[in-house]
């Protein structure tokens, strides 16, 4: 194949009630043989019960070189996180 | 009686292994990795299919015959597969063309075995049907990108299926096993389906600009145990290791 198809990205739901989540991505021609070859790709043992797939040029991504001004900011605001609280013994999964 | 069972049961499964056989040829080498690894989990599904028949047959074959007895160390005379499932690769649209035309041959005789008063043949229908379905919108949606695609692939994919459409009137042949099994309730009658395939079909074909074959002349043999020149080099690679290493095992 001298030209590539282009680039899709994968997200597979692993089971009801829980989000999609980026599996990898794949090329394909357009969205229906993308979400075929996902199917046949990422969800051969058993992996998941929904499927998405977006044209990898439709996502907008951050620059790795702004990440000093993006994330640094919060690396040293650690009352931001919710650890200040005293957790009840009952209260489970937090 | 039993031995009409044994054949019949083999005339399915020999279908699954030898196409899976064919697709299995292409791992590694499909024309992108997503394709390869498509027509590679087709194969495994048709091979998981032709096992359970397996497992089944040897039951009925008795003694001490296992499933890689009968998937193995058969001659080829006495492989019941159809031509078509036989054909070589050449190239993805002759892959994709045989895929389309067994596809919608399995999945029809399937849901038809499904109805056996056969509890197991039942069963195994049921389970295949859904890999199957599969196996028929994927190769449809080939059909139809390669026949609306460019030129080349349009002249390419015709040429694919008038060169196969010879091997499409034996999947309605019926040997004598089948007409057995069918009386008893247990095997399809295939002919009952045969203008519902070529409707389906021909309905796709249309769908993808392409042309349905008018041949009249058609071949025939391969439910027989008589083959095209393809069969015997593909049990060779197929066999090598129960031949070379007796009774090994995996």
């Amino acid at each position: 194949m001298k030209k590539n198809w282009p680039l899709w990205e994968v997200f597979v739901r692993s089971k009801n009630g829980l989000e999609h989540r980026h599996s990898g991505s794949l090329h394909a021609a357009d969205a229906e043989m993308a979400l075929e070859n996902a199917r046949d790709v990422y969800t051969r043992r058993n992996e998941g019960v929904s499927i998405w797939v977006v044209a990898s040029n439709n996502i907008t991504a951050s620059n790795p070189e702004n990440n000093g001004e993006l994330f640094e900011p919060a690396q040293d605001k650690v009352y931001r996180h919710p650890t200040f609280y005293e957790l009840p013994d009952d209260v489970k999964h937090m | 009686m039993k031995e009409y069972l044994y054949k019949y049961i083999l005339g399915i499964a020999d279908n699954s292994l030898i196409l899976g056989q064919r697709l299995g040829e292409l791992c590694g080498h499909g024309p992108s990795l997503e394709i390869d690894i498509a027509c590679t989990n087709i194969s495994l599904d048709l091979f998981g299919q032709s096992r359970s028949y397996y497992q089944y047959a040897a039951t009925i074959k008795g003694g001490n015959t296992t499933e890689d007895d009968i998937a193995f160390l058969r001659k080829e005379r006495e492989y019941l597969n159809l031509l078509l499932v036989e054909q070589p690769n050449r190239n993805f649209a002759h892959t994709m063309a045989r895929q389309f035309l067994f596809d919608h041959f399995h999945l029809l005789l399937l849901k038809e075995l499904e109805k056996s008063t056969d509890f197991t043949l039942s069963a195994i229908a049921k389970k295949s049907i859904k890999e199957v379905s599969y196996h028929a919108r994927f190769s449809s949606d080939w059909i139809k990108r390669l026949g609306n695609g460019t030129a080349i692939s349009h002249d390419k994919i015709q040429i694919a299926i008038d060169s196969l459409w010879t091997y499409t009137d034996e999947l309605f042949h019926q040997t004598e096993a089948d007409k057995t099994m069918v009386s008893e309730g247990i095997g399809v009658d295939v002919t009952k389906f045969k203008e519902i395939y070529l409707q389906k079909v021909s309905d796709i074909i249309t769908e993808a600009t392409l042309k349905t074959p008018e041949t009249t002349w058609f071949q025939k043999g391969g439910k027989q145990g008589v083959h095209t020149e393809h069969l015997g080099y593909l049990l060779s690679d197929l066999q090598y290791m129960q031949r070379t290493y007796p009774n090994m095992e995996w």
